[in-house]
């Protein structure tokens, strides 16, 4: 098992842990910590292969930065939807909102 | 190398699928905390400092903040029950299993990357110099994203003020 | 002296009298009665000025065409037409009209519907007076129907009488068939000539191209086109002047009002069918006889004119009815009239048209006198008495008499049977024209005396007679100006100074001196003198007791009298076969019109029901419920669907998990390696 490998392979279960986070836990906290999850996951894959992969190039290692930067905006932006949600609802259940159903 | 980034996944995956699992929301988050920290030490490792100082600095210091804020200002209930399992449930968890598990093979077996010799790291200088250069653009966007989400995060949250009435 | 194209005032006056008086209330009486008047007036000084006009220049035959319209590329033109013949007739027509009229005032004073009369005479005098003036075929037929019109309005005047409606309508039917030919005539003469003109500088169809093509046309047979013509024409007269076989109607006729039967029936639109003759006699003489047979249209009008003349007198002989008798007396005098058109001498025909109107209008009017006196009581055979209580009508009515039989030299009557008879006499095709003329001159001498006795002589033999007293002056009157004319008429025409004659044609007539008819004159002399012996000597010798006695001529030949008064079935013999044709076709026509075009009509409304059933039940059962179960089906089915729609996003997320993991396993254990 190369570098390489391993870091895939803690990519992926980093991804399914994040998955897992989002399919079954009912908090919205927690899926949205779940989504960070999943983009933590991809990050680690960029980087993976810009360390181990073929060619030079810093372009894996720049988009990482700002992948980051976007997560934390999405993070804060969701959050503060959880808590204009929970304001109406009075709950943090993704069960409970479910108004828009057919 | 290998021996050092196998026990430093360890050090991330444990935490992760720990803070998913565990009932409390203030623990997951705390382990949430553990786990990304984890990752920035698996980041130094890969050669990536900036990466790594960066990831700690946004995930611990910010993205669980907020978590933790959220958390903090929206209990009524101190636990959150893990719901009933279900068949679907069920089916959401085997959808993940076998998607990890694709995954793993894909790039465990059957990948045909061949073994190289590892990138090396770049200087902060030439980092920096890029950032300013030809990602120019990019950063600047990202700063106005940020600042968007800011915004929006303000407006989103702000209470209510009874004397508005109305406005949305 | 009026102008030719100012000729459409003198029918233009009556027929606005008649429009006027049509539009006033039913009960109005004054108003139409001075508008007929005054209207009657107008038109007969209008007439003595076209008169003046038309005898300067006899030969002339001035006209004033207009074109109606265009039918496609041929035009159909009308026009009035002064000359001497129609300006006499129009003198003549309006001067009776005027003294009918005059009398009428008075022998319908007590009836209610004064005014409607008066406006039905106006209406015929115009439509009379439009005929004698026009100068087109098409014109003299539309004037023709109204006179038709005219006179069966005025027949069936009291309608509520079912004798006089049904004698109004038989008048009219029978005088229909007569205008079928002539319409047939007409239009033969419109398709090969191209106009209905008479006159028209040259192009008119009594003018010699047209003539001549007309004689040059044969058809299968060996007739010539001219001849067809001139046939169907006639048929129009024999229907409107009584010829037989139409002649039913006209006895019928006398159920109308008296002065009606005066003016119509005796001197003016009978006549009408004389005039017609008179005026398209140059069509009808245009061929002179043909190949093989020589049989052309004045021959067969000379035939009919003679049987006419001899039957009309022997039915007179045996009628009760005083109307009745003068009735077929104008049958037989019209006979004579188209006789004399038959044998060539058409002038004698007008000549005698004239005097006829005279002396029989003044024979009705003093009939319409003696009846009005009597409270009308019409049967000869219950009057009587008369004369003495009635002195005027009875001098005046003698003068009639006298004029109708021809008695010698004074009377107008016997100037133009002389005529006629003449032109009978020298008839080159044969003399039983004559002949008919002459015994129908020994039978109208019988039956006019028998008239006389009957009704003026012996003792009042009924309630009416008995309390019967002269009638009053506006009766009286007219009376006496008809006598005069019944005289003094007759000089105008006389072999010694035949002005009548040159007049009318024209052409100077030459006078053949007394020496020539002499022996005419004295033979129509003796034979009147016979007819009066014989009816003297059979009635006003010792005439009936009262009104059951038979009467002596049935007495000695029972079943010459009773064959003779039934009018020798003439009238049963129509009613079983025409009658039973026409009963027959009506009855075919109802039920055609019931079954088969009602019985299409039904059908096309049954399946314009049909197919509207078809149609709601297609769109209702097939389109609406087709379309309610299409949209329920679709509503079910979107609201099974909808239930995926479940609100929960975790829900969603695992679905495309779930899908994302397929592809992944497609794609990683499928066959990519």
């Amino acid at each position: 098992m190369s570098p390489l490998h391993l870091c895939l392979a803690l990519s992926a279960a980093l991804f399914c842990t994040g998955l897992v986070a989002v399919l079954i836990r009912g908090n919205a906290i927690l899926v949205l910590l779940g989504v960070e999850l999943m983009l933590n996951a991809a990050n680690l894959n960029f980087l993976a292969f810009w360390r181990f992969g073929p060619g030079g190039g810093e372009a894996g290692l720049v988009f990482v930065l700002f992948s980051i930067a976007v997560a934390a905006a999405e993070a804060a932006v969701g959050m503060a939807l959880v808590i204009a949600v929970h304001r109406h609802l009075r709950s943090i259940r993704i069960a409970d909102a479910n108004r828009l159903k057919g | 190398m290998t021996t050092l980034l196998a026990v430093l996944a360890l050090i991330c995956l444990a935490p992760a699928v720990a803070a998913v699992l565990v009932r409390n929301l203030i623990h997951s988050a705390l382990l949430f905390v553990l786990a990304w920290l984890g990752l920035a030490a698996f980041y130094l490792a890969l050669g990536a400092e900036f990466v790594a100082f960066a990831q700690a600095l946004v995930y611990v210091g910010g993205v669980s903040m907020v978590a933790l804020f959220a958390v903090l200002l929206t209990r009524p209930g101190r636990t959150d029950l893990l719901p009933p399992p279900s068949a679907a449930r069920a089916v959401g968890g085997l959808a993940a299993a076998s998607l990890v598990a694709s995954m793993l093979a894909s790039s465990l077996f059957w990948s045909r990357l061949p073994s190289m010799e590892p990138t090396a790291p770049i200087p902060l200088r030439r980092l920096g110099e890029l950032l300013a250069g030809p990602y120019l653009v990019a950063v600047l966007l990202v700063g106005l994203i940020l600042t968007v989400a800011l915004i929006g995060g303000l407006l989103l949250a702000a209470p209510r003020r009874p004397a508005e009435g109305g406005d949305a | 002296m009026l102008h030719a194209s100012h000729l459409w005032l003198i029918p233009a006056l009556p027929l606005l009298a008649a429009a006027v008086g049509a539009a006033a209330p039913r009960t109005a009486r004054r108003l139409p009665v001075a508008l007929a008047l005054g209207a009657i007036i107008g038109s007969f000084l209008l007439s003595l000025a076209a008169l003046a006009g038309a005898l300067a220049a006899p030969a002339a035959k001035l006209t004033a065409n207009f074109t109606w319209f265009w039918a496609g590329s041929t035009a159909v033109r009308l026009g009035w037409l002064l000359d001497p013949l129609g300006a006499l007739m129009s003198v003549l027509v309006c001067g009776v009209s005027v003294l009918v009229f005059i009398f009428s005032t008075a022998y319908l004073r007590d009836d209610p519907r004064l005014g409607r009369f008066f406006t039905c005479l106006s209406l015929f005098v115009a439509a009379m007076l439009g005929l004698l003036v026009a100068n087109s075929l098409l014109l003299l037929l539309v004037c023709w129907e109204l006179v038709g019109l005219a006179s069966y309005l005025l027949i069936g005047f009291w309608f509520e009488r079912p004798a006089a409606a049904a004698a109004a309508k038989k008048a009219f039917i029978t005088t229909r068939l007569g205008d079928l030919g002539f319409l047939l005539g007409l239009l033969w003469l419109f398709h090969a000539t191209g106009s209905s003109l008479f006159y028209d500088g040259g192009a008119g169809v009594l003018e010699g191209g047209a003539l001549e093509r007309l004689a040059a046309t044969t058809l299968p047979g060996g007739w010539t086109a001219a001849t067809g013509i001139g046939l169907l024409l006639f048929a129009g007269a024999v229907g409107k002047s009584g010829q037989f076989p139409l002649h039913v109607w006209l006895p019928d006729a006398m159920e109308g009002p008296t002065p009606v039967s005066a003016l119509i029936h005796a001197a003016t639109m009978v006549a009408a069918g004389v005039f017609l003759v008179a005026r398209v006699f140059p069509l009808m003489a245009a061929d002179q006889g043909l190949g093989g047979v020589p049989v052309h249209a004045l021959t067969a009008v000379a035939v009919i004119g003679s049987v006419t003349a001899l039957l009309g007198a022997l039915l007179a002989v045996a009628q009760t009815d005083i109307k009745r008798v003068l009735a077929y007396s104008t049958v037989s005098q019209l006979g004579y009239m188209m006789l004399a058109v038959g044998v060539g001498a058409w002038e004698a025909a007008v000549f005698h048209l004239i005097t006829h109107a005279c002396f029989k209008a003044l024979l009705f009017l003093g009939s319409g006198s003696v009846i009005h006196a009597a409270h009308h009581e019409q049967d000869a055979r219950r009057l009587g008495g008369l004369a003495t209580r009635m002195r005027f009508t009875y001098v005046t009515f003698l003068l009639g008499t006298g004029a109708l039989i021809g008695l010698p030299l004074v009377f107008s009557g016997f100037w133009s049977k002389e005529a006629v008879l003449h032109a009978a006499e020298l008839w080159p095709v044969s003399h039983l024209p004559f002949l008919a003329g002459l015994a129908g001159v020994v039978l109208t001498a019988f039956y006019m005396t028998r008239l006389v006795s009957e009704t003026f002589l012996g003792r009042a033999r009924g309630d009416g007679a008995a309390h019967a007293h002269e009638s009053p002056r506006a009766m009286t009157l007219p009376l006496a100006v008809l006598a005069v004319a019944s005289v003094a008429a007759g000089w105008i025409g006389t072999p010694a100074w035949p002005w009548l004659q040159s007049q009318l044609t024209g052409a100077p007539v030459a006078a053949h001196g007394l020496a020539e008819g002499l022996g005419l004159m004295i033979l129509s002399t003796v034979l009147v003198g016979a007819g009066i012996a014989a009816g003297g000597w059979m009635y006003a010798r010792s005439p009936r007791a009262d009104d059951r006695a038979p009467d002596p001529l049935a007495r000695r030949f029972p079943g010459v009298f009773a064959a003779l008064a039934a009018r020798l079935w003439i009238d049963e013999f129509y009613a079983a076969t025409v009658g039973r044709l026409l009963r027959g076709a009506a009855a075919l026509a109802a039920w055609l019109e019931r079954w088969v075009w009602g019985g299409l009509v039904s059908l096309t409304g049954r399946v314009a029901e049909t197919t509207g059933e078809v149609n709601r039940a297609i769109d209702e059962d097939g389109l609406n419920t087709g379309f309610d179960r299409a949209s329920d089906g679709l509503r079910d089915a979107a609201q099974r669907y909808s239930r995926a729609q479940t609100g929960e996003v975790q829900g969603y997320l695992r679905a495309v998990v779930v899908g994302l993991a397929v592809l992944a396993l497609l794609l990683v254990w499928g066959g990519v390696r």
